[in-house]
């Protein structure tokens, strides 16, 4: 009985991200509610998965054993980076919030995102190679030995990786899977360009993976440091969390190509954007 | 002009490198800042309960483990009793190590006073309930869980394998995994010792 507490309840609570999560999960089901459409339903699946999902691995018990078990806190970060994100920007979901947030928040929501600091600071963030530069090396930057064994024992750090990968993994998304035709918006890029740096992302991901799963030697002692959630040795622990960072992380390329290329035969049945509006294209 | 910029640039930087290279590196990990004080609630030799102001005013080393333990506990224990004996007698008197049994099953009180005895007189085995064990592993952000016991009973029992130092405050200041040898943790505890009175 209490292993189910346990296992539902957050393991280090933060009261912020739970207010977060409700607010965006329940100006959701209002819009869907409002529009009542049947062809939001698809879109609605993949948006609740991909948010119930980032949810869980963030304030559930799961977040406990990703503290204390390196392949899970793989997991973990497959879910925060990869695969939650990637499910909430591929449901497109802007619509469907704004008609259900609140007009204050709706409001709030347009004066943000339309002041010039913050669309200055999407674009810079959105530029292809920066993207795909973040996207790689924060992966890197949070698996470096050294970096990783401060951010297990600080609870700051933990928490500023375990943001940090979610914030940078809805924005790599949610430019890769941009839906409208290329030059729609100025970061609406070309669909060659996107899956260039789909491919680019994927080959470093396969390289680290391959490198903590091969690698003879226990390269992760922090998890030896801080006890493990249950005994299992230490390179076991290590090569699974290899494959995690390897194979699952590596497909999402694979599947986002071909998502992409479906985005070109829907781009080729309507006209182009530049031939409706030349004015606003621009690649 | 943008040749001004880097220049100015490059000289700032060279003057933050030079700033963080002051202090020479620790063995171990520095802790200072990262970690809480030490604060618990446990069970001693004597079957007692106790808080960490027992031993206030002592520079201690914590320690997480079982007796059943087949290789880290000992051989660490061993590694933290011959770091000691290269101290300063006045440093080696007043150091304390805490060595925390997270097994309470099977360790009762009087089985740790006998394992502890066997690593010096500084070693204090402590323990507790499950609720005081996992208050205190959570503070320092570490945990342990039990292997699936064998046909005699026998079970493993994974736990942290670090060594907390704190200084006389309570104040955690170092933390030393595997790699750390019996000279460089004495080198770092002598160092300790000296900096905070």
């Amino acid at each position: 009985m209490t292993d189910w507490a346990f296992l539902l309840l957050p393991w280090e609570t933060q009261w912020w991200l739970i207010a977060l999560f409700a607010l965006t999960a329940w100006c959701y089901g209002r819009g869907l509610v409002r529009r009542r459409r049947w062809r939001d339903v698809p879109a609605a699946l993949a948006f609740g998965i991909g948010l119930s999902s980032m949810y869980v691995v963030m304030q559930t018990g799961v977040d406990y054993y990703a503290q204390y078990m390196f392949f899970i806190h793989r997991i973990q970060h497959l879910i925060l980076h990869h695969l939650g994100p990637f499910l909430i920007a591929l449901s497109m979901p802007s619509a469907i919030l704004a008609a259900g947030a609140p007009g204050w928040l709706r409001r709030l929501g347009a004066l943000i995102v339309e002041s010039p600091p913050i669309r200055l600071l999407y674009r810079i963030l959105q530029q292809p190679f920066i993207a795909g530069f973040l996207f790689v090396g924060l992966i890197f930057y949070w698996l470096t030995p050294s970096i990783h064994f401060d951010a297990m024992l600080s609870a700051r750090l933990y928490w500023l990786m375990n943001l940090s990968m979610a914030v940078d993994g809805l924005l790599f998304w949610w430019f890769m899977l941009d839906p409208r035709p290329p030059g729609a918006t100025p970061v609406t890029r070309g669909i060659g360009l996107r899956v260039l740096v789909l491919w680019a992302v994927m080959v470093p991901q396969i390289a680290l993976g391959a490198w903590i799963y091969l690698n003879p030697n226990v390269v992760f002692d922090v998890y030896a440091v801080c006890g493990r959630a249950w005994p299992v040795s230490p390179l076991l622990d290590q090569q699974l969390g290899g494959l995690v960072t390897w194979i699952p992380a590596a497909m999402m390329s694979v599947i986002s190509t071909l998502i992409l290329i479906r985005f070109i035969f829907n781009h080729e049945r309507r006209p182009t954007v530049s031939d409706a509006a030349p004015q606003s294209a621009t690649s | 002009m943008p040749c001004r910029y880097l220049i100015a640039l490059s000289l700032g930087a060279s003057l933050l490198a030079a700033c963080s290279s002051g202090e020479p590196e620790w063995n171990g990990h520095d802790i200072a800042g990262i970690m809480p004080d030490l604060t618990y609630e446990l069970t001693n030799e004597s079957g007692e309960t106790v808080t960490e102001a027992a031993r206030a005013g002592y520079p201690r080393l914590m320690f997480f483990g079982y007796t059943y333990c087949p290789d880290i506990c000992p051989i660490t224990l061993a590694r933290i009793q011959a770091a000691l004996k290269q101290l300063p007698e006045a440093q080696r008197e007043a150091m304390r190590v805490l060595f925390v049994s997270v097994d309470p099953e099977r360790d009762d009180p009087a089985r740790l006073r006998e394992y502890t005895s066997g690593f010096g007189d500084q070693v204090i085995g402590l323990t507790g309930s499950q609720k005081q064990l996992k208050a205190l592993h959570k503070r320092f952000r570490v945990t342990y869980g039990y292997g699936e016991p064998d046909d005699d009973g026998f079970y493993l029992v994974s736990h942290s394998s670090a060594v907390f130092a704190f200084d006389r405050q309570g104040q955690a200041r170092l933390l030393f995994n595997q790699d750390v040898t019996a000279d460089q943790m004495a080198a770092d505890l002598s160092r300790m010792l000296a900096s905070a009175p």
